[in-house]
């Protein structure tokens, strides 16, 4: 329904073509398609190489914004002090938008890798920080005291005990996480990159091809979407089961 | 003397120095091997003292003795079988029944024994693999004192174990408490607010009074086992201990809607004609 409507407004004329691409039929014999550019930049790798360098940037700063997020969740959940100040200053740090840090990170890091990574890093970092302590924080304490008694302390009680009953949480923020970190690596890439998908955007906005933009448009929306599904989601459920919470 | 409460105080800080008295001069001994079961309303304090003997609170004064050693933290000689949810549900039967053993000294194939023989005794065999979720109530309490068990505590404290199940299936854990009891030959502190449940089960009832929590009696149990519950002296007892009961009741709803509520009025026991003066 969409894709026909999109059809006819771009075959309609209103716009020069180069500014609204129809989706599959060409408006003239072997004029430009998203479709068509979609799949010729697959075959030609431009956009599997583009996909490839977004992903292991994305997973480097998803990585690193999970460890600190566990990380500070702990340290706030566990000492008073440290949720007085640290606590109060992440739900701040929370409502700032990732990419708000980039001129930041550009005179830090300089533009390259090392600034998408902040941005991605310190997009994720929060939400992580915050679902983690709630985990944390609501260990029930029936679970603690039997493990307790049970002869449990230390890293054994933190290993056995805190983390799998915080489990529902972290994932939780781990799904929430990555939508802002996939975010994040978007506007990150798009204003300051080489190589990867923002960048291939920006890339298709300088010599107007809106059907490269529009395709990539799609694998980004695609991509988002599988992970969210397929793993995330997937994640939760058979955690829900195991646990056996209903969803 | 297992077990051993001299003086015990205990205070819950509220906010803004205000205090809350908890336990006022608790005194009393479990002798090993003793089945003791501390009885009285909710709000009395008695959970606070399974959790100064279990080690999980302090005592703002007196002291805890178990084998004569004071008790300052939590210790495996001592385990806690909870009302419920005391089982960690990322773990299977097996795993939550073992979770003590793997922090003792033990070899795999010694655990693996030590395991199986808790299930066996609850008759649980058959779910070894399976997730709490997937357990009734009944079941769940009974993994509880398998995991409990194959410890080997001192003491063994229970805090309203049976409190969330049904009528029957409570009557079959009574009985099977009391096998494993006259097998095993622990020393038990039950808890409880059913009265039939404590004299079914114990040697001697304390009775706590509430506001702040006291033991305000102590009834021995001589009847013997197995227990019925129509035996005479029990339900002769299981009168006297609702009579004491209901004073610290009416005391509590007093508190709660003022001076002028009554329990008592309007409210003629029936068997009162009946009673041939059986408890004088």
């Amino acid at each position: 329904m969409i894709i026909g409507i999109w059809e006819v407004i771009s075959k309609l004329g209103f716009f020069p073509t180069f500014m609204f691409p129809p989706i599959i039929i060409p408006n003239e014999p072997g004029g430009v398609t998203v479709i068509g550019t979609l799949i010729g930049s697959i075959i030609s790798g431009q956009i599997v190489t583009a996909t490839g360098t977004t992903l292991v940037r994305l997973l480097i700063g998803f990585s690193i914004a999970v460890v600190l997020g566990l990380t500070f969740g702990f340290l706030i959940a566990r000492y008073k002090w440290v949720d007085d100040t640290l606590g109060f200053f992440v739900t701040a740090l929370q409502s700032i938008p990732s990419i708000v840090w980039f001129p930041l990170a550009i005179v830090w890091f300089g533009l390259g890798n090392a600034s998408i990574l902040f941005i991605v890093a310190i997009g994720a970092t929060w939400t992580m920080t915050v679902n983690s302590s709630t985990g944390f924080k609501n260990v029930p304490s029936i679970y603690m005291d039997a493990a307790k008694t049970l002869g449990s302390s230390g890293s054994h009680l933190l290993r056995t005990v805190i983390i799998p009953a915080s489990v529902p949480h972290i994932i939780s923020g781990l799904r929430v996480a990555w939508a802002f970190a996939w975010r994040a690596i978007m506007a990150g890439e798009l204003l300051g990159s080489t190589g990867g998908l923002g960048y291939l955007l920006d890339l298709g906005r300088s010599i107007q091809a809106m059907d490269l933009v529009l395709s990539i448009m799609i694998v980004i929306g695609v991509i988002g979407t599988i992970i969210d599904n397929q793993v995330f989601l997937r994640m939760e459920r058979a955690v829900a089961r195991r646990y056996g919470q209903t969803v | 003397m297992k077990v051993q409460l001299k003086d015990v105080h205990k205070e819950f800080k509220k906010e803004q120095n205000q205090k809350l008295q908890v336990l006022d001069d608790i005194n009393f001994d479990i002798k090993e091997g003793e089945f003791v079961s501390l009885l009285g309303p909710s709000g009395c304090g008695k959970s606070t003292i399974l959790k100064l003997i279990a080690g999980l609170e302090t005592t703002t004064a007196g002291e805890v003795l178990v084998n004569g050693k004071a008790v300052n933290k939590p210790g495996t000689d001592r385990i806690v079988v909870f009302q419920e949810g005391g089982l960690f549900p990322w773990m299977t039967v097996k795993e939550n029944v073992s979770y003590g053993l793997n922090l003792k000294k033990m070899s795999k194939t010694e655990i693996e024994e030590k395991t199986m023989d808790g299930l066996r005794m609850v008759h649980l065999i058959n779910f070894a693999d399976a997730y709490p979720h997937e357990l009734s109530g009944g079941m769940k309490q009974r993994v509880a004192i398998a995991r409990a068990l194959v410890m080997d505590p001192e003491v063994l404290l229970m805090d309203e174990p049976f409190a969330a199940l049904d009528e029957q299936t409570r009557l079959v854990l009574h009985k099977e408490l009391q096998n494993i009891w006259r097998n095993t030959g622990n020393t038990i502190l039950f808890i409880t607010h059913n009265i039939r449940e404590a004299l079914t089960l114990s040697d001697r009832v304390l009775l706590m009074s509430t506001r702040p929590g006291k033991i305000k009696k102590s009834f021995t149990v001589q009847s013997a086992r197995p227990r019925d519950p129509a035996d005479s002296v029990i339900v002769d007892l299981e009168r006297r201990v609702m009579a004491e009961l209901e004073v610290e009741m009416e005391k509590v709803l007093k508190e709660e809607f003022g001076d002028d509520y009554s329990f008592k009025t309007d409210n003629l026991r029936s068997s009162d004609h009946r009673d041939m003066g059986s408890h004088i």
